[in-house]
């Protein structure tokens, strides 16, 4: 009954195995760099003598190897950004054109089935709830806590505390929150949520199964997650507003609150916006929260989470690769908006 | 950081003509006091699910099942039961997270070296050796940053299972891996899927280095390799070690390429796929989920709390700076 640890050995050996590979594959690649200039360097250098001694022509000046040595050192990335990401994404895209079993050419059928399959326009639905929700909710919190923490004491210590789910897992945060979702039929409530709601006099709900409010359930996990992260960068980006500005406006005698909208919210619009991108693109992909919590039932199912069902749980790889494309597509607008930005703040 | 508002308030007061120093004082201090108290608390609100998941892990199975972890307390009833089950136990129902544990090992380590070095070396010619067409490799990999990487799990895991045959001639044979052997699958997931950004983010902290330091070094005769061993690897370790945490954390927490490319099946899944299935087939054995989900959360959470400084420099840098 006992737990035997020869049984995991192989699982070491491979590891043992991936960073053989890798020692080998980073030092062959360093070392051929060294080896191959240098061995250039020493004709070259032999040609040179026997010029001057035998009379040979000169050779000629060495060719610059600039772009040599640059396509070695980019080679592995490049090889396999190819491999791994640029070819299965156009297939993807090939994908999504044809039937489940990816035997026949279907055209924009698999894209007809998502905006007209009811099912389907649940899962969009949800998403658009999470996508506007998440970002929002998360940065807005993050933004208070950051004005608020700003002239607290114990501050590093309080915000280690906000920040700190961003180290728990998805899996681990939804087991965490489906605890406090618990529910038990009779007798004392072992889930925080319906302690409250009973001490309050109410009855407990399986709050999981209860379409639409699951879904916001389900929010309220993302959004524990990401307000820390919102939190860091904007109270980086507070404390790094000059001070004299700072002090002019005091001078001025403008109250806290004009501060705040005149002085903090114009100085932090660029880690605004960044944050409100970064949220919103990690939101569009959330995909563990949702698996963990209720697998996709109970009317909760966003398109990552529905994309992973399609193709590999149904075989629908047509209806899956339609969905991972239409994931691509809204994550477009968001990015060209964030280099826009960008652009401008350069310029600016 | 002590500074503005407070005194702003005080600021007010004087050109409301209240003469009183002291009044002004004392509402910057009921200011400062109350924001203190309502960051703490807000903190101390955050941090109950988790308080709430670590104390219940430490009870006993019936008391978890039938009394709210607050009543332990009152009644204090603690033990090491529940973790010695999950980890350690045989039986089919008791998880045996002791083996997935070392799965979530053996997959993060490399998937963490690799695209590491990788994304190093390719950063360094982006920033510091001029070919032709550099800008448009660089946009190129900025670029793929936005494709998802749903984009390309069904494609991949064809290409491990299948290989790829071009006209009818195989370029290259299926990868046709066994049990632990899977673990190289998802490595090489990891490493693509995470080239993009790594390239993105040390290539801002690469690109920074003061070019007359290379030019001196060029001078001198040392080659590109010579530069990048001695030169920049030493000025950028605070960035490899950013790249390095984000990266393990990503990695030992991600689910989806896990479940796709480790097979699925307990021998090779890591602790968040072993995690969710048994949050699904056992959704009320709380006495092993519990002190599961714990087992999941204390190694990035110690990486997380010891390193947090070179995590935070590498957020702010992969995101603000842009």
């Amino acid at each position: 009954m006992e737990f035997d640890f020869a049984d995991e050995q192989p699982k070491l050996l491979m590891l043992m195995y991936g960073l053989v590979a890798f020692v080998l594959v980073v030092g062959g690649l360093l070392l051929l760099l060294d080896v191959v200039p240098a061995w250039f360097a020493r004709r070259r250098e032999a040609q040179l003598v026997a010029a001057s001694t035998g009379g040979a022509p000169l050779p000629r000046r060495p060719r610059q190897r600039e772009g040599l040595f640059a396509l070695f050192f980019l080679l592995p990335t490049l090889l396999l950004l190819t491999v791994g990401l640029i070819v299965p994404a156009i297939r993807t895209l090939l994908l999504s054109l044809m039937n489940g079993s990816s035997t026949e050419w279907v055209g924009l059928r698999n894209y007809g089935f998502l905006f007209s399959d009811d099912a389907m326009l649940r899962v969009l639905i949800n998403t658009l709830v999470w996508v506007l929700l998440v970002p929002l909710v998360a940065t807005g919190f993050g933004l208070i806590y950051a004005v608020l923490v700003d002239k607290a004491r114990f501050e590093a210590v309080a915000k280690s505390l906000i920040f700190l789910p961003m180290a728990i897992s998805f899996v681990g945060a939804s087991i965490i929150w489906k605890f406090v979702y618990a529910y038990r039929g009779e007798g004392d409530q072992i889930g925080l949520l319906n302690q409250i709601v009973v001490s309050l006099g109410g009855e407990p709900k399986q709050w999981l199964l209860e379409s639409p409010l699951n879904t916001l359930l389900l929010i309220v996990i993302m959004v524990w997650i990401q307000a820390g992260f919102a939190m860091v960068v904007l109270s980086a980006a507070i404390k790094a507003i000059p001070g004299d500005i700072v002090e002019a406006a005091r001078l001025d005698g403008v109250s806290p609150w004009q501060m705040f909208w005149q002085i903090t919210m114009p100085s932090i619009r660029p880690a605004l916006i960044v944050v409100m991108v970064t949220l919103t693109i990690a939101t569009l992909k959330v995909f563990d929260i949702v698996r963990t919590s209720t697998n996709g039932n109970y009317d909760t199912s966003v398109i990552a989470s529905e994309m992973y069902n399609q193709a590999f749980r149904y075989g629908q790889n047509g209806q899956g690769s339609a969905l991972a494309v239409l994931l691509f597509i809204l994550v477009i607008p968001v990015v060209i908006y964030q280099i826009r930005n960008l652009r401008q703040q350069r310029e600016g | 950081m002590t500074t503005a508002t407070p005194t702003v308030a005080a600021g007010t007061q004087k050109t409301d003509g209240t003469p009183s120093t002291t009044a002004g004082r004392v509402r910057k201090r009921l200011n400062s006091r109350t924001a203190t108290l309502v960051s703490i608390v807000i903190a101390v609100v955050w941090t109950i699910p988790t308080f709430g998941l670590l104390v219940s892990s430490l009870r006993p199975e019936d008391e978890i099942k039938t009394t709210g972890w607050w009543t332990a307390f009152t009644n204090p009833q603690f033990t090491f039961e529940n973790y010695e089950q999950v980890l350690f136990g045989r039986s089919a129902s008791s998880g045996q997270l002791a083996g997935s544990f070392i799965n979530s090992l053996a997959i993060t380590i490399p998937s963490v070296l690799f695209p590491l070095a990788f994304a190093c070396l390719a950063a360094y010619a982006l920033a510091w050796i001029n070919f032709r067409g550099r800008d448009w490799v660089y946009i190129a990999i900025f670029a793929l940053q936005i494709v998802p990487l749903q984009m390309a799990l069904v494609p991949l895991l064809k290409f491990f299972s299948t290989g790829v045959t071009l006209g009818g001639v195989t370029v290259m044979p299926a990868w046709d891996l066994v049990d632990e052997q899977k673990f190289a699958q998802v490595w090489f997931a990891h490493t693509c899927f995470a080239l993009p950004f790594a390239v993105f983010l040390l290539h801002n902290f690469i690109s920074q280095l003061p070019g007359d330091l290379m030019e001196a070094a060029r001078v001198d005769g040392a080659t590109h390799p010579k530069i990048f061993r001695t030169i920049v690897l030493p000025l950028i370790t605070p960035a490899l070690a950013a790249f390095a945490i984000f990266q393990f954390l990503w990695v030992w927490n991600d689910l989806l390429v896990a479940l796709i490319f480790a097979g699925g099946t307990d021998e090779t899944a890591p602790l968040t796929v072993r995690l969710a299935e048994m949050a699904g087939t056992r959704g009320n054995e709380w006495q092993r989920l519990t002190a599961g989900a714990f087992v999941s959360i204390v190694v990035p959470l110690i990486v997380f709390l010891s390193l947090q400084r070179f995590f935070v420099r590498g957020l702010l840098a992969g995101s603000v700076k842009g």
